[in-house]
């Protein structure tokens, strides 16, 4: 059974535990950290390249961009034409449980192209279908022109069909759309 | 006992969840679907494995005073060697399941089987423990997970067999208290005697 | 100062660490028989959480993310709180016996009580916007005054549970409901009871 506890061998068996147990953990750390960095970039590339129209060339490298004293994050794209540039911008708003962040591609013409949450914490079942990429929420936000609707759901005057039972969560989701389409209006006058 | 014996006795007989009553919190805050509940019990497994084998060779040469520091280190590096596997491998299942993978730590059936079982028994009787006590949980948590699926989303391990929306209320938290008392008032009537 | 009232009630009421985030269910059932020692654990755990986040938020803070140590965190954070919790009991024993006699026989269950770490990780974890933007984490006013309404949430479920559980007792259950499993239909009842809240805090 176990050994009597001394001061010296007490102190002597808690460093070598520690000692070795960091060493395995530094080890595994080191060994892991490039599949996981692997795992982030693949993560985001398959996020952007959901919301950035097809054949376009994404830079994973973030840009940052400010309205309203806020910071958001953004990844450029450029198509093949001229003038063709899309921009990715990570538009955070509180939702229903918490943050809802939204990853918005915003075209040159200043349409959305798709929207797609990339984390939330709304009610399941109901608010969490914002998440869903096939349901009719998300994809009324495919393709959007914001010149010819208005970013607001239906109870507020808007064009835009509300998730049943989950007003809170669409308006959420519909100003986060809004704040992203927003920030690339202002961007493009500068 | 046998080593037949060792595995088994985890399923019904000294069930972590419905008998022993241990690590309530993941039981409940998972097992919102099947796959969720299946992924959260295989993560646990892993680690009551790994500590239990490692806690036993090492049980005869720790100092008593010390011993349960000594087992709570050793506990949080194999969650942590999990966490950075998960993150590098599954990062879905990572992000879902979230805060409570690091709060295997302290899930009382880790600790609770070092205690109990693991610093006074071989190697290999460990590990089957471990086993044992894992698949037990890992059966629990996916049965709750099941049956919150069928009602609050109508569907099993995510394939969908009843159209429309299902009871919300199963999927949030007033459904998981409810299952699990429900469960537990089952299995105190047709189990335990 | 909006802020700050935002974070406490949306802690205690819509995001209930209890009847909502499932955290620390274990010493919530197990503890609740009798309204007093109820009330105990939870001032034990007020307090002791509260202590904990400013510490291992500062931990965090100035040790593991300067030498890009962040793997280290679950290790740290649980021998941070169990060195923690040991020295208050040390503390609490010199210096408060009357103090020590209320909360002491609680102490040593808090090290695995999953609420502590939870709050702590989550803390350093958790983002948050007000206006809408990039995400930030909390800073430590914040993270203070969250784990202390978290803790306060905690008080106030236990205490209720307690009070209900003191009057189930009294009552005639079915055989194979006695227990916890009536405790856990209860606990669902009164989770339903804080859905009410969601939604409040937008």
């Amino acid at each position: 059974m176990a050994a009597s506890s001394s001061l010296k061998n007490m102190a002597l068996c808690l460093t070598g535990v520690c000692l070795v147990c960091s060493a395995i953990l530094g080890g595994v750390y080191v060994l892991t950290q490039e599949p996981i960095a692997r795992a982030e970039k693949a993560n985001l590339q398959a996020s952007l390249s959901q919301v950035i129209p097809d054949g376009y060339e994404i830079s994973i490298e973030p840009v940052y961009r400010e309205m309203d004293g806020a910071r958001y994050e953004c990844y450029n794209a450029a198509g093949a034409g001229e003038n063709e540039v899309a921009t990715a911008v990570k538009s955070t708003v509180n939702g229903f449980g918490g943050p809802l962040t939204v990853l918005v591609g915003v075209t040159s013409d200043g349409c959305v192209y798709a929207a797609k949450v990339l984390s939330h914490s709304e009610t399941p079942g109901l608010g969490a279908k914002c998440s869903e990429a096939a349901s009719h929420f998300v994809q009324q936000f495919s393709r959007f022109d914001p010149s010819q609707k208005s970013l607001k759901v239906k109870k507020d005057g808007g064009d835009i069909d509300a998730i049943t039972a989950s007003t809170i969560t669409s308006r959420a989701y519909a100003l986060a759309v809004e704040n992203a389409v927003k920030l690339m209006k202002e961007d493009s006058y500068e | 006992m046998s080593k037949l014996g060792l595995i088994t006795k985890g399923f019904i007989k000294e069930n972590p969840t419905f008998v022993l009553v241990l690590g309530m919190c993941p039981t409940l805050a998972t097992t919102t679907s099947a796959v969720n509940g299946l992924e959260m019990g295989l993560a646990t497994m892993f680690v009551l494995i790994l500590s239990n084998i490692v806690i036993s060779l090492v049980a005869p040469i720790v100092p008593d005073k010390v011993h349960i520091p000594v087992y709570i280190v050793i506990i949080a590096t194999f969650v942590t060697v999990l966490q950075l596997l998960m993150q590098a491998f599954v990062p879905e299942v990572y992000k879902t399941l979230g805060l409570f993978i690091p709060l295997i730590v302290v899930n009382c059936i880790v600790l609770g089987r070092a205690e109990a079982f693991a610093n006074k028994n071989t190697v290999l009787d460990s590990a089957l423990d471990g086993i044992g006590i894992g698949i037990g949980f890992t059966l629990s948590l996916t049965v709750i997970g099941i049956i919150r699926e069928i009602l609050g989303s109508g569907s099993v391990f995510g394939a969908k067999f009843i159209p429309g929306d299902g009871v919300l209320a199963f999927v949030m938290a007033p459904g998981a208290f409810l299952v699990l008392g429900y469960l537990m008032v089952l299995f105190n009537k047709f189990a335990k005697k | 100062m909006s802020e700050f009232f935002l974070i406490i009630i949306s802690a205690i009421f819509v995001n209930n660490i209890v009847l909502a985030q499932f955290l620390g269910i274990c010493p919530f059932l197990g503890v609740s028989n009798k309204l007093s020692t109820a009330t105990g654990m939870s001032g034990a755990v007020c307090f002791v959480i509260t202590l904990a986040t400013v510490v291992t938020y500062l931990v965090n803070q100035y040790l593991l993310v300067p030498f890009k140590l962040e793997f280290l965190q679950t290790i740290a954070f649980i021998l941070v709180i169990a060195a923690l919790v040991q020295l208050v009991e040390i503390v609490l024993k010199k210096i408060s016996p009357s103090l020590y006699q209320a909360l002491g026989i609680f102490l040593p269950l808090i090290t695995t009580n999953c609420a502590v770490l939870g709050v702590a990780i989550t803390v350093v974890t958790k983002q948050f916007t007000f206006s809408g933007g990039e995400p930030h984490l909390f800073n430590l006013g914040e993270a203070t005054i969250y784990a202390f309404a978290t803790s306060l949430g905690y008080a106030l479920a236990m205490v209720l549970f307690a009070g209900i559980r003191e009057h189930l007792a009294l009552n005639n259950v079915p055989k194979s409901f006695k227990g916890l499993p009536i405790a856990l239909i209860t606990v669902s009842i009164m989770a339903m009871a804080f859905l009410g809240f969601s939604g409040m805090v937008k």
